[in-house]
């Protein structure tokens, strides 16, 4: 009693030989990419419009911390934290860096409530020119938030007698920024994809977050820890963007060259706090996309 | 002429669920195809390894002529999906979210918001669809999801459970829309436990069961090749084992009967089938009346589907549906469902 009668249906336009040649596929880099890449990341701006308390409360968080945290450390003797004239700008450069790292930290939450809700089945059954656009959607969006917090920190913190660097060493800042919140939302974005639920990635976010805080230069200098945790710290990509930033608003003639940490190991320049940023990107984007290969393939 | 969708002897294990043991379907262009099985029979995983969200453990399938598995791309061009569940960003308007389909489809900006405005119209959306669809009930929001679906005109339109949970106006709007669509020459392959939803629509329907096709054909060839009509009889409204087995002797010797079965679920009633003919009803009463049995209720009628489901699968839609429904495990297939 299988397939027994076949209706006789007007022939559609399109035929099986036809079609292969009639579509071409955009790739990586198109006006489509370009397109639907623009289109995700709308969505994640109207979303925050209508939805702005994170951003509220990520801009509120760091300047409190700025205010009370550095507040805590206020009378130690000068000098005491390197060259720096008091706490709050020694802190100022962990603050910034932090607060990017935790924005970036979360990137991976909006996506995986998608995966939850079936959202995402929206976007894997639509014929995108390359998925990397949800990545990249994301890494845009985060990036953005990350640059308006970093914006309120270093405006508070000037008001805060911290200083402000040149438009130089203002630009460098940036792109630290950006180096660190490209790395950490790639590997945010493959936590997203292949743990089972929105549970298990707050569980991860909430352990990396504050150990990782507490093992880099954000709070204390290098100086002050016993030798291990110099060399857990050294080895922590946030030290890697935080002590470069606090040499800028430490030194107005700073340089490419300037040695901005004393590792175990030996002297870190500017330019290799850099290439060690660089090198992590690499790395996290590697490993998130063999992930995002195997589970949006 | 080149099937809108082929599939042949699909199958995909989820661990140790076989969730689809061997499904072949071939749907001709231009025809409303129904695929029919209770919940948990393997219709949801068909449909995703169609469209391209799963991939199959064995088997090929093909939309008008390509194949899903190498070139996932061109299919998804030709396929408009529309989930079982509803996914929208409730943020979002109804408009921003067309708008959003438009772009990941690629359809230029002027045909994009011409497209919309004809969907908003179609669809009678015009009311909703700038309020955030977080606002939108149940029947809205599957309008909305079908304007999503169309809007970059697929050649196959793919719909899962499209009824589900909607009140019977959403329902009847959705089914016309859906007639619509076929007289335009859109090819739409739906899923559903609603017997009266694949009647009332489909063409062809396959009945689908523990991940294998049982039947394939029109609904109504599929109920003629059964033969002889159905009668329902309920002896109490609920009727001890005892009599019912007096009552089933006394009318397996009958002429016109055929074959009796006890439906327990039912308040143990008997669905006897029997020869068409006008005195059937008046026959089996007296039967019944000589072997000295009461009737509460008894009713004549033609082969129904849920009779060619019956006959298939050896219980009825609504048997497999519970046994289904004590066997699933809800946590498991939301995992299946995510990626």
């Amino acid at each position: 009693m299988t397939r027994t009668v076949t209706p006789q249906v007007s022939s559609p336009e399109v035929t099986a030989s036809a079609i292969p040649e009639a579509i071409a596929l955009p790739g990586l880099f198109s006006s489509e990419f370009v397109q639907e890449t623009a289109a995700l990341t709308r969505r994640l701006f109207i979303q925050l419009q209508r939805r702005p308390t994170t951003l509220i409360a990520g801009v509120i968080q760091p300047l409190m911390w700025l205010v009370l945290f550095g507040a805590l450390f206020q009378n130690v003797p000068r000098g005491l934290f390197g060259e720096s004239d008091n706490y709050g700008q020694f802190l100022g450069a962990g603050i910034i860096v932090f607060t990017a790292f935790g924005g970036a930290l979360n990137a991976g939450l909006p996506v995986m409530f998608d995966r939850e809700f079936g959202f995402l089945n929206r976007l894997l059954v639509a014929p995108l020119a390359s998925r990397l656009s949800i990545v990249l959607a994301s890494a845009l969006f985060i990036a953005t938030l990350s640059l308006i917090q970093t914006a309120a920190i270093v405006g508070t913190s000037a008001f805060l007698g911290a200083g402000l660097p040149g438009p130089g060493g203002l630009l460098l800042v940036t792109a630290i920024v950006l180096l660190l919140v490209l790395g950490v939302t790639a590997l945010s974005l493959g936590l997203a994809f292949s743990l089972p639920g929105h549970v298990e990635l707050i569980a991860v976010i909430f352990v990396t977050n504050l150990p990782l805080l507490f093992a880099s230069t954000a709070l204390a200098p290098l100086s002050f820890m016993p030798a291990w945790l110099q060399v857990v710290a050294t080895l922590n990509p946030l030290s890697y963007a935080i002590e470069p930033i606090r040499y800028i608003y430490t030194h107005s003639d700073w340089s490419l060259t300037s040695v901005v940490m004393q590792a175990p190991f030996g002297a870190v320049s500017m330019v290799a706090a850099l290439a060690v940023l660089v090198v992590f990107d690499a790395i996290a984007l590697l490993a998130v996309r063999s992930t995002l290969k195997r589970t949006l393939s | 002429m080149t099937p809108a969708i082929c599939i042949q002897n699909l199958q995909k294990c989820y661990g140790s669920v076989n969730a689809v043991q061997n499904v072949s379907l071939q749907v001709e262009p231009g025809e409303i195809f129904g695929l029919l099985g209770p919940n948990g029979s393997g219709k949801t995983t068909t449909l995703r390894c169609l469209c391209t969200l799963t991939t199959p453990d064995a088997g090929t399938v093909d939309v008008s002529g390509i194949s899903v598995l190498e070139h996932p791309k061109r299919a998804r061009q030709l396929l408009g999906y529309v989930a079982q569940e509803v996914a929208i960003d409730k943020v979002l308007t109804g408009r921003e979210l067309l708008q959003l389909q438009a772009a990941l489809y690629h359809l230029p900006s002027q045909q994009s918001s011409d497209r919309i405005h004809h969907m908003i119209d179609l669809l009678g959306l015009t009311e909703w669809i700038d309020q955030r669809s977080g606002t939108y009930s149940g029947g809205i929001r599957k309008r909305l999801d079908l304007a999503a679906g169309l809007l970059h005109q697929p050649h196959v339109l793919v719909l899962d459970e499209p009824t589900v949970g909607l009140d019977i106006e959403s329902r009847v709007i959705v089914w016309n829309f859906l007639r619509q669509l076929r007289e335009q020459g859109t090819t739409i392959l739906i899923t559903s436990h609603y017997l009266e939803e694949v009647d009332a629509l489909a063409d062809r329907v396959a009945i689908i069961d523990n991940g294998s096709v049982l039947a394939t054909g029109r609904p109504s060839d599929l109920k003629d090749q059964l033969g002889g009509d159905r009668i329902t009889l309920r002896i109490r409204e609920f009727t001890p084992v005892d009599e019912v087995e007096t009552a089933k002797s006394a009318l397996k010797s009958v002429s016109c009967v055929q074959e009796v079965i006890v439906n327990p679920a039912q308040g143990n009633s008997l669905n006897l089938i029997v020869t068409p003919q006008s005195d059937a009803l008046t026959t089996v009463q007296q039967a019944l009346h000589q072997a000295g049995l009461p009737t509460f209720g008894i009713s004549q009628s033609r082969p129904s589907l849920d009779d060619v489901y019956l006959a298939a699968t050896g219980k009825t839609l609504m048997d497999a549906e519970l046994a289904a429904a004590s066997r699933r495990d809800p946590k498991e297939e939301r995992k299946q469902n995510m990626r």
